[in-house]
Formats: structure tokens, sequence, C-alpha cells
């Protein structure tokens, strides 16, 4: 029997077209847009002005705060103006626009191929250098992440777990980067593990990915601390919470982090940026992206330099299909739908997911007919319906003894229900209400 | 690419699974039941499902079309269902007309009045037996013998639980139980064909184990511990839970989704509920049938058994390690 | 007989103790209150609708008891009247309030506006507003999805389907803010109704530079300061490529109107001005449905 998660959960299909798909590289753009807010927190401050020449990894946006990231310049060129730009949250904000010309970069980084095994920095110099290097959770959240391995007083980690899960139907990035880049991750699985000083790591895969687990396993003999764990194909076995009860057995209580239970969550990806910001000096610049769709030519995982506009990796891919009426930013299941190709690639974009006519437009909702699947399926022991007849009747205190704020989002319950109700749309909006009353209160 | 790019909230996708989906398999779960009444019953079990059914979505479709002014969905299974389940519970012999009456309550009051689809407090086929049975007393208890029954020359006679409470002598052997040669209504007949029913609607997700489960659990120990007490053909586990409406009344009308309550810990206590209320009746009241009003009065309790349970949070379960 | 009797006597004896139980009790926990506040709360419109700051008739009933004067209190729905009314109450001086009234500060018509994409979502403007900016080119304009109409409890704002922009209803509209707390985007406002409901005022909440801003919509604000020079009050600001027109300053003189080159600047209710030679676009007046 694999191990998963013990609450809810669901299945749908899985759809992995463009696994095993080679990583693909992409020209450099003619100019990028690095929008100054790609991560959980304040927005960066932009410390380069109209007419600088930048190289690769030079910094351009601060960090403002402890809960942010810095951001790096990912082409060599010239800054054209710090302007407003669309990005995928929708609005437009703050973004640095440069001209690129040629392919520079900063001489402190080592492009070598050459994998480093050996890390001699002590656990704070290790957390420093991720912290310069701009390092956010590359798995969609984008948290900063010297910030996550940065226990709070009074906690101790005590496991170091690996998202190599990638729930989500469609995305395969994670999937790549496992296949091609497996010795890296281990080695930076270590020193994240030196970081934390913790003993134990576990690298949770989806079984779905069995090439990725045999290569893992293999490699792993010589690292006698990380185990190797396949996991059901279940959504979400990705969610941080249902990853560390399927892996540990131990379930985060409301309202805490995941350090209560002594568990610290990362994504490969994220573990892949650690590795080249610690033994390469390579600050967060570029990543992979997964462009894939049903009607789409050629599904592919594409390494992109950060602040590429989309329509160049969809180009790549075979260019856009003729039927096309959605674009999503990540996957199907949590993926936000993009107003405009015009957008460019950050630091969270794990894949584009283009979705034909027949299957964009959303069925008529109807009446609740209480058949209790929604209960059935949410990872977190909630009532959908319930909370959405709350939000629409606006009963915030009742949301609240409802637990409305441990919804994580997953989207399994829209997914699910028989009568189209569009039942996240309302949870999201009762969960941001009822958090803004908390935050009120506590004032 | 000419159209305009679609902007919608998460998730993108869907699981396919829509109302009717659910209310089709429904009727497919009945079908072994619907075949042993064609056998027992021959013609009339025919033409009492077919006219529920057509009663059932002609008074939807005019109620909800000329009196309420919506867009009528009569085929969204549930009228159908409601039809079905209905002629289930009648005598096969049932003037037409006392039927008709019959579907208009269920529909029109038990259903529509309170709202359609998903906003009704009482199951509507048990709500519009039980009008027939207050209403036509005679005409609803008198069940003709079985067409395949050459015993007696008798039109009519009396059911199983009849026969136990009143005349225990008189008993059809377990085999005719199980497989549907007796006395009752044309849906109570066997309990093997309901429970393959049963199994093939948890097979497609339509219901859970839950309801069913724990109303016969209840019954067998209920009436278990009383036999072994006082061993009666009245206390017989087994009797009760092969006869009367019992299994069809836990596997297809308890376990209608608006009626039911929403978390398991409810549905257990609802099952539970229903179990006692039903050997309740049976044993002790007036009735030799109990599961019709078990299942009305446990309906009632429905929305105070979701205000009080909820379902099993993530974070509940103690740490182990 | 007996039984009659009987039954009668019994039920009648229930009646009467239960009858003096309640009387007991009731006596025995009555809140004691002064009776002013009854004499405030009856005075009231009874509408409940919280324009008054108050949670509730009673509590402004309560307040205004309480309060040592009305100058700072005022019941929008019932207005000067009931103002009256309760200062004749309580023996004060009624406090003379100002006619305000929501101002919906969009014009993005379908026409002015283009629609870029389609929204697929649920019908809710908040729901919208944590997605993505609105389906055309401007991020801070309307999204006609209706959250003002479904706050109103007063049936005095409805989206004209045509343009797909909400109207108030004068009459109707007692600036109780409901609708201005509904909008995620600020563009309701509560602005002075003015003498005979004349009011002018920037149909925009558009922070984008002039270009970007004229691109997405045909009557957006562009911030070019034409209307501020021309104002002899000092009545306009310009902040963030937006202009706004301060209510106390501005004296209806209707200078700025014609001078704006997008239109963006409304007048409601006024006679049309007779046309002159250097007028160079025509004066919009726009009436509420």
């Amino acid at each position: 029997m694999l191990k998963t998660f013990r609450l809810g959960g669901i299945h749908p299909k899985e759809r992995k077209i463009s696994a095993g798909k080679t990583i693909l590289p992409i020209a450099i753009p003619k100019q990028v847009v690095i929008p100054m807010g790609q991560h959980i927190g304040a927005p960066c401050q932009p410390i380069v002005k109209k007419g600088e020449q930048v190289k690769v990894g030079t910094q351009i946006g601060k960090s403002v705060g402890f809960v942010s990231a810095n951001i790096h310049s990912s082409v060599s060129g010239t800054v054209l103006k710090i302007d407003k730009a669309l990005d995928s949250s929708g609005y437009k904000r703050d973004a640095i626009f440069i001209n690129c010309e040629g392919d520079e970069w900063e001489e402190s980084i080592d492009r070598s191929d050459t994998i480093k095994k050996e890390c001699n920095l002590t656990g704070p110099e290790i957390l420093t250098k991720i912290e310069k290097a701009g390092i956010v959770g590359m798995g969609g959240a984008t948290f900063p992440t010297h910030v996550k391995l940065t226990p709070p007083p009074g906690t101790t980690p005590e496991v170091l777990i690996i998202n190599g899960v990638e729930c989500e139907p469609y995305l395969t990035s994670d999937h790549a980067l496992m296949l091609e880049k497996s010795e890296e991750i281990l080695v930076g699985t270590s020193i994240v593990m030196k970081a934390l000083n913790v003993s134990k790591a576990v690298i949770g895969i989806e079984n779905n990915k069995k090439d990725a687990i045999s290569v893992f396993n293999r490699l792993s003999k010589e690292y006698p601390n990380i185990e190797i764990q396949p996991l059901k194909v279940q959504y979400p076995q990705g969610g941080e919470k249902q990853l560390i009860d399927a892996i540990l057995k131990r379930q985060v209580p409301s309202g805490a982090l995941p350090i209560s239970v002594g568990a610290v969550v990362q994504n490969v990806g994220t573990i892949f940026a650690i590795y080249e910001a610690v033994q390469k000096n390579k600050p967060l610049v570029e990543r992979v992206v997964t462009i894939t769709g049903d009607h789409v030519a050629k599904p592919s995982n594409i390494l992109s330099r950060i602040g590429t506009p989309l329509i160049n990796l969809i180009e790549v891919a075979g260019g856009l299909p003729e039927e096309t009426s959605k674009i999503v930013s990540g996957g199907p299941m949590m993926g936000k739908a993009l107003a405009s190709i015009d957008i460019p690639v950050t630091k969270g974009t794990s894949g584009v997911l283009i979705i034909p006519t027949l299957a964009a437009k959303r069925k008529a909702m109807r009446d609740c007919i209480r058949c209790t699947k929604c209960i059935s399926v949410c990872p977190m022991g909630l009532n959908p319906t319930l909370l959405m007849n709350l939000t629409e009747y606006e009963a915030w205190d009742k949301a609240e003894i409802n637990h409305i704020t441990d919804c994580i989002e997953c989207g399994s319950c829209s997914f699910t229900c028989p009568s189209h109700r569009p039942l996240l749309d309302y949870i999201k909006l009762g969960k941001g209400k009822v958090n803004t009353i908390i935050r009120a209160r506590k004032n | 690419m000419e159209n305009k790019l679609i902007v919608s909230p998460s998730p993108h996708i869907h699981s396919g699974d829509s109302i009717e989906r659910n209310m089709y398999n429904v009727l497919i779960a009945l079908i072994p039941a619907f075949l042993v009444a064609l056998y027992v019953f021959r013609l009339d079990a025919l033409i009492i499902t077919l006219s529920a059914v057509v009663f059932c979505v002609l008074f939807e479709y005019i109620i909800v079309k000329y009196l309420i002014k919506k867009t009528p969905s009569i085929f969204d299974g549930s009228a159908i269902i409601t039809g079905v389940l209905l002629a289930f519970n009648v005598p096969s012999n049932l003037p037409l007309w006392i039927l008709a009456l019959g579907c208009l309550f269920a529909i029109g009051v038990v259903k529509l009045s309170f709202g359609g689809l998903g906003n009704n407090i009482f199951n509507p086929a048990i709500a519009g037996r039980i009008f027939l049975l207050i209403s036509f007393p005679a005409q609803m208890t008198t069940w003709p013998a079985p067409a395949i029954a050459e015993a007696t020359d008798a039109v009519s006679s009396a059911t199983v639980l009849g026969v136990i409470k009143y005349a225990p002598e008189a008993l059809p052997t377990l085999q005719q139980m199980l497989f549907g040669i007796e006395t009752g209504s044309i849906g109570e007949m066997s309990a093997i064909a309901i429970l393959l029913g049963l199994i093939y609607m948890i097979w497609k997700k339509v219901i859970t184990w839950h309801i069913p489960i724990s109303i016969l659990i209840t019954v067998a120990l209920f009436t278990g511990v009383l036999y072994i007490i006082n061993p009666i053909e009245l206390y017989n586990p087994i009797i009760h839970l092969a006869s009367g409406g019992l299994m069809l009344g836990a596997c297809f009308m308890a376990t209608d989704y608006v009626t039911s309550p929403m978390t398991k810990k409810g549905m257990i206590i609802y099952g539970v509920g229903i179990g006692f209320i039903t050997m309740a009746i049976r044993l002790w009241g007036a009735y030799p049938e109990g599961v019709s009003f078990a299942i009305l009065l446990m309906n009632a309790f429905t929305p105070l058994i979701n205000t009080y349970t909820s379902p099993k949070r993530f974070g509940e379960v103690k740490k182990n390690g | 007989m007996s039984v009659l009797l009987s039954a009668v006597a019994t039920l009648g004896a229930i009646g009467a103790g239960s009858a003096a139980i309640l009387y007991m009790v009731g006596q025995k926990f009555k809140v004691e209150e002064d009776p002013r506040i009854q004499e405030v709360q009856d005075a009231l419109p009874a509408a409940n609708c919280g324009g008054c700051g108050f949670p509730g008739c009673a509590s402004f009933a309560a307040a205004c008891v309480n309060a040592e004067t009305l100058s700072e209190l005022n019941c929008p729905v019932g207005g000067q009247k009931t103002m009256d009314a309760v200062a004749e109450i309580l023996g004060q001086k009624a406090p003379v309030a100002v006619k305000k009234i929501a101002v919906v500060r969009c014009n993005g018509t379908c026409d002015n506006r283009p629609r870029l994409n389609f929204y697929d979502g649920v019908s809710n403007c908040t729901i919208a507003s944590s997605l993505y900016g609105g389906d055309t080119g401007c991020s801070f304009g309307c999204y006609g999805l209706g959250d003002c109409v479904e706050s109103c409890t007063f049936d005095a704002i409805h989206i004209n389907p045509e343009t797909l922009l909400p109207e108030v209803v004068e009459d109707k509209c007692t600036a109780c803010g409901a609708c201005v707390k509904a909008c995620p985007k600020d563009i309701i406002e509560l602005r002075k109704q003015g003498p005979k409901s004349r009011r002018i005022y920037v149909s925009c909440v558009n922070k984008d530079k002039g270009g970007v801003a004229k691109k997405a919509c045909e009557v957006a604000c562009i911030g070019c300061t034409k209307c501020q020079q021309v104002c002899p009050f000092e009545a306009i600001t310009i902040e963030n490529n937006l202009a706004f027109i301060i209510d106390d300053k501005c004296r209806l003189c209707r200078k700025c109107v014609p001078v704006c080159p997008t239109n963006s600047i409304l007048e409601l209710n006024f006679p049309p001005k007779k046309d002159r030679p250097q007028a160079k676009k025509e004066e919009q007046v726009s009436e509420p449905v």
C-alpha cells in the first residue's frame, strides 16, 4: 500500500502529455519585463535606473522587509524603463524593462556543468547565500525560502521533506528537473539539511513518475540520510500539509505552520535553485516551464529566463492553437486564468496550460442537492457547501467557527460538485473577509 | 485566434459528474428489483410503475412551468425516481387515480412547494406513500397474492409482517422472502435484488455505505437481542431484514441525498434512528410496517443532525509520529 | 357535562397559572431603560440600514438620548424631518443635514470601453477583483457585476443592461454608504446632492498614465490638468494622473466641463447651455435612470 494523506482527495485525469520530454532551451528574447512583485511579501524596490547596463545576475531589485526576496537580472543589456506592466496577478504592477544585448554573466557565477558535491559553509552562511540569491518557493507559492528555512524561536525542525510530487494534471517541469538534475537535487537537499541542522530528509514522488523514483533510488545510495518515498497518485498529494500527513503521519493543526510538527517542506525546483545559488553563486534567473494543453502541437518543458514573454515559449511549443479559449498560468486545479498573453515568466510560473474552447466554459450552476461529495473529497475535512452558503449570507462569525480559514484552495470541491456550484469562488471570498476580520480583531 | 480569452477563477477542469449521472445510476440500480416485480406481478407492475413515472414527470412539468413559472428540468432524473419509488411502495392493484393523487402530493406538495430539488425536507416518495396510506387505508393495505402463487384462490392476502404480527403460523419460507415470492408492495419483493442495486450504487460512488448499513445493523442487533431472549417469529432478525420495505427503504429511500444528513457521523446517527423507530413500530406499534414512518420522522431530524455534527477535520487526529 | 366542566376548569387553571408566571418573570427580568429611547426610536424610519453609523435604529436612538448635542448625529434615510422630530422629543436643537447622494465615478460603458476578454466566474465584484482588474483595458474601472446593487436596501441602484454600469436612482438614494463599502474598487463616492440635485464630478478613477488610460477607455481622465487650470475656486486636485473635484469648494460654475479633452467630467441636472462659437465639444448632460 503506497503512503498517502488520510482525508479526502480526488483523482483527475493525469494528462502528463509532456512527461519525459527533455528540457528545451529557448533563445533569449529581445526584451524582458521583470516584475518587482514575484513573491509573497512586499514587492522589491528597484535599484537600477533607466539606461544602466546590467549583466545576468546583477541585482536589480532589493527586498523590502523580512518577508521579501531580491530580484536579479536574467539577461545582459540596458535598462529601458521602470514602468507598470501586467503580470499574472491580473493587475499592472511595477516592473523593470530590459533590452537584451548578448549574454554576459556576472563574473562570480560559475557556469560550468560539473556537479559540485562538497559544501563547506556553515548553516547561517548557507542561509545568507540563499537570501542574497533571491530564492523563493518554485512550486508556485513563491514564499521567500530564507524565511521558511529560519524556524521561529521555540521550534525545532526534525525532517526535511522534498516535494517532488507535482500532483497537478498536465504539469511536468518538476519531473523533467528530477530526471535531468537528480544528483544536483540530492546535493541541494544535503545543503538544506545542513542549514536546518536536521539529520533526515525524505523526497516524496508520486507513483506516476516511476523513472524519477528509480533514478533517485539508485543515486541516493550515496546519501544515507535521504530517503525516497513513492506516494499514491492522488490530488492534492503535493499540498504541504497533505504531504506531511502522508510521509510522517502527522497532521499540522489548524492555524499552525508545518514547523510545529517538526517538518520543513521544499519543492524540488527550489532545491535545485538552492544548489545553484550555494555551489555556483548563481541567483534565481531562470526556471523550467511546462507548456502544455490538449491541442498544443509540441507540449514541452522549456528552460526560460525570468521575464521572457510567454508568447515566446508558446511559439517553441508549436504556437497558440486555433481553438484556444483559456490560458492558465499553473495547473488546471489551482492555476490562474490569464486575461492576455502579454505576460512575462516569473519565479512562480511552473507551467502554462492552454485550454481549447469546448472545455473552457463553465456549465451553469444549479441548486445544491446535498450529495455530500464535496465533503468527502475535501482534504482539510471542511464542509464546502456550508461555507459557500455562509459566505453568500455574509455570516462571517459562523464561517470562522466552521474553519473557513483552513481551506488550502485546492479546488477539489468545485471539481467534484455534480451541480457545478462555484464552491471555491465563494470560499476564497469568505476566507479573505474572515482573515480581514481576524486581523482587525488582533490590532 | 479570434475568440476572446475566457477568465474565471480556478479550478479549470471538472470531474464530469452531474445530477443526471447520479440519478440515472440510481434508476439502473433499481432495475433488478423491477425485474423481480415484473416476474411476480406481471403486467400490473409495469402499469403501476410507468403510470407513476408519467404522473410525476407530468405534474412536475405543469407545476414548474405554469405555477412557479420557471424552466422545468424534468429530465434531471429526480421526478422519475420519485415515480418509480412511489410505485414500488404501493400494492400492484392500486387504482390509478389514487396513484395519481399520491404523485401529485409527492411532487407538488412535498417537493416543489418546499423549493424543488435540493430544498425539500421530507422524502417525496415516502411522504406520498404515507399520504396514500392514511387517506386510502383500505386500498393501500389489501395486497394481491403474487401472480405465480398457486396456493390459494384468495385475491388478497396479508404481508409477511402482517403475518408475523397477527398470524405467525402462516409464514412463507425464507427463500421465498429473499428471492421475492411473497405478498407485499411491488418493490419489497426481493432483498437480494435490492442488495445488488446497493452494491452497484456504492461502486459507482452514488452513495456511501453509511446509511444503509447502519440501518440494517441496527435492525439486526435490535431484533437479535430480543430473539436471543425470546425466540418467537415476531423477533426473528432474518425475517425482519428480508421482508417488508426495509431493504428498499434502507438502500433507496433513506439514502436520498436531499433529506439525509451530510456528515458521516450524522449519517450513522440517522441510520441508527431509523432502525430503532422501524423496529419500535413493527413490534409495538399499530402498523405491521414501520420503515416509512421511521424515515419520515428521521427526515425531520436531519437539519438538527446537520447542525450538530461536523466532518472529521484535518488536524483533529492526534500526532502519532 | 362534568367532564366538560373539569376540562374547562383544568385548562383555565393552567392558563391563569402560566399568565401569572410570565408576568412575574417579565417584571423580575425587566430591563430598565430610559423611556425616551423608545420614543425616539418610534420616530425613526426603522430601516435598520446602518446609514447613521450605528448598528440599527435602536442603537441610534440610544445614542441620540445619551448625546449632549445632536450636531454629529444624522439619519440619512429620514432626513431633516426625522431629525427635527427627534430634536423635539429630546428638547435639543436639530442638526442641519447636508443631503448627500451616491455617485458612481465611472463612465466606461460598453461603447467607451471595449471588452477584451470574457469573465466566466460568479457574478460578484469582490470575487472578480481577486482574479484580475476586469474584462477591459482599464484595471480601475467598474466590473458591472453588481455588488453595489446587492448591498442596497433601498432599491436605489441598478445596473443598466446596455452600458453595464450602475446608475443611482435619485429619489430613493439615502446616502447610507452601503454601496460605497461594497465596491472593491472604491468607485462609488458619497457627494453632496447639490441645489436642485445639480452636481459636477470627474467620472473616472483611472490612475494609469494618460496614454494607457485613453487607450483603454474613450472617456478616461488622462490627468492633463486643463480642468485644474481653468477652475477659479481651486476645487480640483490632480494626483496619480487623476483629477478630483472637491465637493466643498466646487461652486458649480461649469467651467471645467467643456475643457476636458476626453469628456471625463460629468455635470448632472443642469439646463443645456446655449451653443457658444468657441465650444470645442458638446457638453454631456446625462441623467440617471
